[in-house]
């Protein structure tokens, strides 16, 4: 994927200035920097989900070439799907249904194949041990760990090819944390990840490149080695060394 | 904060809009229809009586005379008495359910009251006939009438039935509707008020005080809400009030309400000219009721908004 | 200096037994205000209770003057009307509160609003009128139906106003987790977020049922009443509640005690759904 002159509003309130930025596919993309700074708002302009919340934004973002923004919204997030910080699993809806649904009201797919799918879909996730023998059970019966594996499983049911994640293990334990860690490392075999997250050595840990922004500018872009060893521009080096954030 | 997305590109999008905006606008124009439609049905009877209609007190089918003033003044007088009766119980009862009831009482005292308010009116008149009419036909009008019978009030026979019965059951019937909004109102003045007055050592009643006047605009609107359910009530009070066409400043006396009226003598209705007077005494109601839910609507939306 | 101690003076005592007066008549205007209602609920069962049998549920009205006979007639009409009138207001009803919800921050929508609010404070007897002309006049004849449109009109304010609260109380995270995986917008909201809200919005569905179960201004004139059997909907047709009123007019006792124990079954009913409705309300708490 490709974004390149992002500008980003919410209504006059400018959130992103000309961000520029090449996101390799089959590998985890980190974005860090301080509160407000704008990553948020900058994922949300990689699968039109930043308009869902009544923003609007100059710029072009390229999958594959094909830009995002001339095409039906709905059918760029089959693609890039997103997984979000507090884990909302549908609550009124088992865990079989949580997964099967997104497929359900996108086409759909012989009730033959959806078993398959689920499972498929729940074993990538590091889920389906623990779930199998209690598919019909809710889906918010599950832990806050099980549940936002539940959503990461919900989001590749429907087979992205990029995986978005908004600071996914925030509100989670440190073991649950580990585990969503562990998993991101075995997704990036199948799909590209990005994901956002204030926690500096999450992303030292699980990502091949970050991204340093900070007050809704890009301001450095590297393998995550030389970002956290020796970040070339000093406000990078400011925010790894922890003097603000 | 409002989602919005653009339903350029999708067909599904747009049909669910439009669809669901034209049911929403099946009921905005109903209000609309149904006014023009009794305007339709009443205008034989507006061109033949004009402002008479109003001032009127002969209600006479055989010589079509038809005015309309014993039915308002029925439907006025009785609903006032029941504001009378029910407005200082209900801010008594939202007081004792805001402030001073443990959440153990309060829950399901609320409770019994909303099912006061369910209480469907046709129940309250039969109630009214055989249990509340002889009562006041054996014990209050007596009592009023040895007492105080020299007032002009409390003229005239004790038949039971008539205004006074008629406002005792639409003071029963009024008072859940004041006195929950009224709950809700003092409820939503924020707790700093009454930190405050207590702070500064006023006793419990004194701040209570100070918490009704934050919230007197908000009561008033419930207080119009319980008129507006008084004035279009039908069964309960045609079923106590005697349906005379008189006006007459004895409580003893018996009355006849708008609704009472159309309720009573639609289906005998013979001429086009009645039925036609019968549907203006409904538009009448109808106008009257707009007016003073909207007032009321305006006066308890501005407090519990603006203490929010 | 000295510190004065807490030495109440006269004014002192004065506050508060005027505080302490006011608020027993407001401890006593509660006790005051759950007289009528026991009451009414008692005397209701216990004159009620004694006359209702197994005859009235199943035996249709006996001629005038001949006592005995049941009301089985009226209580499926009540069914049939009740049926109509949420056959025709209760899409109405929450396609507009769905509207209002997910569209409703325009103008139009804001005057949409404003007349669901009028149109809840309209009487009962009203909404009578208007279905007679509506439906009466051309029909030449009394009907179920125009006793069911009657209802209707009575019914969407609340079941509107109910749905609309109940979606704008769902959560934003569900319609974002939906979108994100590339659901369309009004798959999201039908399929997704009304699912979410169900319960509340049944509970508004509940509610509307009973007010109109209990009605009886609004049939007098459209529904009429009718002692034989009928289900028809062009036809008159008997309501619980009409013949209550028929009943308690009379000058026979076999029927005003008939009339009371229409009115027991009428409580149990409106009141059964109320409760029903705590129920359901306080177990989707529980869920959470």
């Amino acid at each position: 994927m490709t974004a390149r002159n992002i500008n980003a509003f919410f209504g006059k309130v400018q959130a992103l200035y000309d961000v520029n930025l090449d996101i390799a596919g089959n590998r985890v993309l980190a974005i860090i920097g301080p509160s407000g700074c704008g990553k948020s708002t900058f994922l949300r302009c990689l699968n039109r989900m930043h308009e869902v919340a009544g923003g609007t934004m100059t710029g072009t973002v390229e999958l594959d070439g094909q830009n995002i923004y001339g095409t039906d919204a709905v059918l760029v997030r089959k693609r890039v799907g997103m997984v979000f910080q507090k884990a909302n699993p549908f609550p009124t809806m088992s865990i079989f249904d949580n997964v099967a649904i997104g497929l359900r009201l996108t086409g759909g797919v012989p009730k033959s194949q959806m078993n398959d799918v689920v499972e498929h879909s729940l074993k990538q996730a590091a889920l389906w041990d623990e779930v199998k023998d209690s598919l019909n059970k809710s889906g918010v019966s599950l832990s806050g760990g099980q549940q936002q594996r539940l959503c990461i499983a919900r989001t590749l049911a429907v087979n992205p090819e990029v995986i978005l994640m908004d600071e996914p293990a925030s509100a989670l334990d440190p073991i649950a944390t580990a585990k969503i860690e562990e998993l991101i490392y075995e997704l990036k075999k199948d799909f590209t990840i990005v994901i956002v997250t204030h926690n500096m050595q999450q992303a030292a840990r699980v990502s091949n490149t970050t991204a340093f922004f900070y007050m809704g500018k890009l301001i450095e872009f590297d393998e995550t080695k030389t970002i956290f060893t020796s970040p070339k521009q000093k406000q990078t080096e400011d925010y790894i060394t922890g003097r603000f954030g | 904060m409002r989602l919005k997305t653009s339903p350029r590109h999708n067909l599904g999008d747009v049909v669910f809009k439009y669809t669901t905006m034209i049911f929403a606008l099946i009921v905005l124009s109903l209000i609309l229809l149904m006014g023009y439609e009794m305007y339709q049905d009443s205008k034989p009877s507006i061109l033949k009586f004009g402002w008479s209609f109003l001032t009127g007190t002969t209600w006479d089918p055989v010589q079509e005379e038809y005015g309309a003033l014993p039915f308002i003044f029925g439907t006025l007088v009785s609903s006032a008495i029941a504001l009378v009766i029910a407005l200082p119980l209900s801010i008594g009862i939202a007081i004792f359910l805001s402030e001073l009831a443990p959440p153990r009482l309060e829950r399901p005292l609320s409770f019994l009251i909303e099912l006061l308010a369910g209480i469907p009116s046709i129940v309250y008149g039969l109630w009214g006939i055989f249990v509340l009419v002889p009562w006041i036909r054996t014990s209050i009008e007596p009592f009023f009438s040895r007492h105080l019978g020299f007032l002009p009030i409390f003229h005239g026979a004790p038949y039971g039935f008539g205004m006074l019965a008629a406002g005792l059951i639409l003071s029963i019937m009024v008072l859940p509707i004041i006195a929950s909004i009224s709950r809700d109102v003092l409820k939503s003045v924020p707790q700093t008020q009454r930190e405050a007055s207590l702070g500064l050592g006023a006793t419990k009643w004194q701040s209570i005080r100070l918490i009704l006047k934050d919230a007197k605009s908000g009561i008033l609107g419930a207080t119009l809400l319980g008129l507006g359910r008084a004035i279009g009530e039908t069964m309960a009070v045609t079923m106590v009030i005697g349906n005379r066409p008189t006006i007459s400043y004895s409580l003893f006396d018996p009355g006849y309400t708008m609704a009472s009226v159309i309720a009573n003598e639609f289906t005998e209705a013979t001429s086009s000219m009645y039925i036609s007077a019968l549907i203006e005494i409904a538009l009448l109601l109808f106008v009257m009721t707009i007016i003073v839910n909207m007032l009321a609507r305006i006066l308890v939306w501005s407090v519990t908004r603006s203490t929010r | 200096m000295s510190i004065t101690p807490f030495v109440p003076s006269w004014q002192y005592y004065r506050r508060k037994i005027a505080g302490a007066t006011m608020l027993a008549l407001c401890y006593l205007s509660a006790v005051l205000a759950i007289v009528p209602l026991v009451l009414i609920f008692f005397y209701t069962i216990n004159r009620g209770v004694s006359y209702l049998n197994l005859d009235f549920f199943i035996q249709m009205p006996k001629p005038v003057g001949e006592p005995g006979g049941g009301m089985a007639n009226a209580i499926v009409g009540t069914l049939v009307l009740v049926a109509t009138g949420s056959a025709i207001g209760l899409p109405i009803g929450i396609l507009t509160g769905i509207y209002l919800a997910e569209f409703g921050n325009n103008k139009f929508a804001y005057f949409a609003r404003f007349m669901t609010d009028v149109l809840s404070g309209v009487p009962s007897i009203v909404a009578g009128v208007v279905a007679y002309g509506l439906v009466v006049v051309p029909m030449k004849h009394f009907s179920a139906a125009a006793g069911g449109v009657a209802l209707a009109i009575l019914m969407i304010p609340t079941v509107t106003r109910t749905t609309e609260e109940m979606i704008r109380l769902v959560p934003h995270s569900y319609r974002e987790a939906a979108l994100a995986l590339g659901i369309p917008m009004w798959k999201t909201t039908m399929q997704i977020v009304v699912r979410t809200a169900f319960r509340g919005i049944i509970t508004g569905i509940l509610l509307s049922i009973a007010r109109i179960a209990g009605e009886t201004a609004p049939l007098l004139f459209t529904a009429l009443g009718n002692r034989f059997w009928s289900t028809s909907l062009d036809q008159p047709i008997g309501s619980l509640t009409v013949f209550i009123y028929d009943y308690a007019k009379a000058p026979f006792e076999d029927w005003n005690n008939q009339a009371w124990a229409a009115a027991l079954v009428l409580i149990i009913l409106i009141s059964g759904l109320s409760l029903a409705v705590r129920v359901v309300t306080r177990s989707k708490f529980v869920q959470r």
